[in-house]
């Protein structure tokens, strides 16, 4: 692959001058007085818009560019004056100055989380999409990159990242969540805002080549029935995989929402598990075992699995992340303004399959209705949901719950804790997909409560 | 699709057979016949036993991947004081940065404060050198000999009293170590079914 020569970016000192208002670039700001061209522009522009501009001062630019954005020369009025020409961000595009959701990441710098309470649709933009290392973000050249294929299989193989494009691809989106999604909420209700208490889970479009695709490339030797999954990372993140999963929907994946997969996702290349806890689906993919056993490692024994207090006994192998539903508005960090209209929205996802329904109840689960869900409902992908609420005033609860496919419906806190019993810390919060309640107290403001009502 | 171009395109025809002729030729040069037959595609390079051996860093719990050598307690405490202390701490209950406890715990997994430690939950002596080898010491990871990791596991198997400080460890007797928590594990649950 020959890489393309750097575009050359227009100088910002000879792009038209525009008239502005509010902060504009240093090198605008600092020639402006000597430029009579320029001057003259200021001028007219201001003549022309008159106090009309002064009235409705534009919204000004932050001081500093949010990440993900460029800062541009904000016009009075945007409709008298030239846009800006293509190309000014070197032909890669960035978002709105204004705009500024970002991940949140954790003083322990492991991992950062998507910011839910402004998500839109089903789709989480890759650079938002959150993120779980285990010893940070290797730098990889794809062009030195290649994925091993050995043990219990006929023909050892080696494929680089372009043999792996030359075969068939396919494209699907899924949700990825960590097997710690909502750990700190289940021994009690602790998060005040949204990304902090669920902020572990994202979707996105992958696409790639079928792992039994590959499988079958190298000949999978008769009693194979596991494989060690290897990334090419500092902790070099290593999980056993059955074979049954890897041949059903497994996909070795090199692109995220229609572009190569991010650094911080796996690139050059990830296993895709759809609707398998997050680290099953191992990012900087270089090397695959086949194997009749699991191999143990510390990501699927110390960490991981499931541990039951009330019997001393841990799960192992819970790979599927099992049907889960949250209300995304309102939520604690938004405050209802007063009685009236609001849609209530959220999504829901299944590791087993689509989601059938979503119920919301507004009366702390009273009543239960059909929420509306967003065509088109995808297996083992985010779900929209949308149920519109007339809020009389009056404190409530609001909660939703999920039913996939298999008929399996979404738990209450007290349903989890009755089967798994509870405890402050431990692996006993691991796959917490317990009903979400949000208390909306007088006044509007939203609280984060456990609330398992008579279910 | 020959039908097609015998009619109207000869010269195409001709071309594509030799292109055809090419990539067949390709396919079957030396390189790729050699102890291997392709897949379905024929895309892949087949891999060497050298290469193999050089990336295959997996040990299963059954100690197959196991490299030879072998280590010792002491040994195994120095570089700890050395390595790990940062982050384990001089105890191994766990440090200021982000290393956990690797000892104690036993009893507590049915309390309401588990705690999950090498002597109280792993259940198999392997995923230390397994994990080990690979991903510690975190800031540095990949620069422990075999006979180093071993001696690291004597130190911990032994501070953790599942061992005697005495006993050597090595490929021939790590897999045999018996961990407290080895029958703690449940790989044959049922799911959870809400209705």
């Amino acid at each position: 692959m020959t890489k393309k020569s750097k575009p050359q970016v227009s100088d910002l000192s000879a792009t038209p001058v525009l008239p502005v208002s509010g902060r504009q670039p240093k090198s605008l700001a600092q020639t402006a007085d000597q430029d009579p061209t320029r001057r003259r522009l200021l001028l007219g522009a201001a003549a022309a818009a008159g106090a009309a501009a002064v009235a409705a001062a534009p919204k000004q630019a932050q001081a500093i560019a949010p990440p993900g954005a460029v800062e541009y020369p904000v016009p009075v009025d945007p409709t008298q004056v030239p846009g800006r020409p293509p190309g000014l961000n070197g032909g890669y595009g960035t978002r709105s100055q204004f705009e500024t959701e970002v991940r949140e990441w954790s003083g322990s710098g492991t991992s950062s989380r998507t910011p839910l309470a402004s998500s839109e649709g089903t789709i989480t933009p890759s650079a938002l999409h959150f993120e779980r290392h285990h010893n940070g973000i290797p730098e990889i050249d794809p062009e030195e990159h290649s994925l091993l294929v050995h043990g219990m299989v006929k023909r050892p193989l080696t494929f680089t990242m372009a043999d792996l494009k030359r075969l068939p691809s396919t494209s699907r989106v899924a949700f990825i969540e960590c097997g710690g999604n909502s750990a700190g909420e289940y021994h009690a209700a602790r998060g005040k805002e949204i990304h902090n208490m669920h902020g572990l889970v994202s979707s996105s479009e992958w696409t790639g080549v079928a792992l039994s695709t590959v499988l079958r490339e190298a000949g999978l030797e008769s009693g194979a029935a596991w494989l060690l999954a290897e990334g090419r990372d500092a902790a070099m993140l290593s999980r056993s995989i059955p074979l049954e999963k890897a041949l059903d929907d497994a996909v070795l994946a090199y692109a995220q929402n229609g572009e190569a997969l991010r650094p911080e996702q796996g690139y050059p290349l990830r296993l895709l598990l759809p609707g398998w806890e997050g680290i099953t689906n191992v990012k900087w993919l270089h090397r695959l075992d086949v194997s009749d056993a699991p191999f143990q490692t510390r990501e699927e024994t110390s960490h991981y699995t499931d541990l039951n207090i009330v019997t001393g006994e841990a799960k192992q192998f819970t790979f599927v992340m099992a049907a889960k539903s949250l209300i995304l508005f309102p939520h604690p960090e938004a405050k209802l303004e007063g009685p009236g209209f609001f849609e209530i929205t959220g999504l829901a996802w299944s590791g087993r399959g689509k989601i059938k329904r979503v119920e919301v109840t507004t009366d702390g689960g009273k009543n239960w209705h059909l929420a509306e869900l967003q065509e088109p409902v995808l297996s083992k992908s985010q779900t929209r949901f949308r149920f519109p609420w007339v809020w009389d005033g009056e404190p409530t609860m609001l909660q939703s719950r999920a039913t996939d496919e298999t008929g399996y419906v979404q738990p209450s806190i007290r349903q989890l804790k009755e089967v798994r019993g509870d405890a402050e810390r431990g692996n006993v919060n691991y796959h917490n997909n317990a009903i979400q309640t949000w208390r909306v107290n007088r006044g509007g403001t939203i609280e984060n409560v456990h609330f398992s009502g008579n279910s | 699709m020959s039908t097609f171009l015998a009619i109207h395109r000869p010269a195409l025809q001709l071309g594509l057979f030799a292109l055809v002729l090419a990539m067949w030729t390709a396919a079957l040069s030396p390189a790729n016949t050699q102890g291997f037959t392709p897949g379905k595609y024929g895309i892949g390079t087949p891999a060497e036993a050298a290469l193999i051996a050089a990336l295959d860093v997996d040990v299963r719990a059954d100690g197959v991947g196991l490299p030879a050598g072998s280590g010792n307690y002491e040994a195994g405490g120095t570089l700890f004081s050395q390595l790990c202390v940062n982050c384990h701490g001089d105890n191994l209950l766990g440090g200021r940065e982000r290393g956990g406890a690797l000892i104690g715990g036993r009893g507590t997994l049915t309390s309401e404060y588990p705690r999950r430690t090498v002597e109280s939950y792993w259940p198999y002596a392997t995923t230390l050198f397994d994990y080990i080898r690979r991903a510690m010491p975190y800031s540095s990871p990949g620069v422990l000999e075999a006979d180093q990791v071993y001696s690291l596991i004597a130190f911990i198997l032994g501070e953790a009293k599942i061992i005697e400080k005495s006993v050597i460890i090595g490929a021939d007797n790590l897999a045999a170590v018996e961990m407290p928590n080895r029958d703690g594990f449940n790989a044959d649950w049922q799911p959870e079914m809400f209705r």
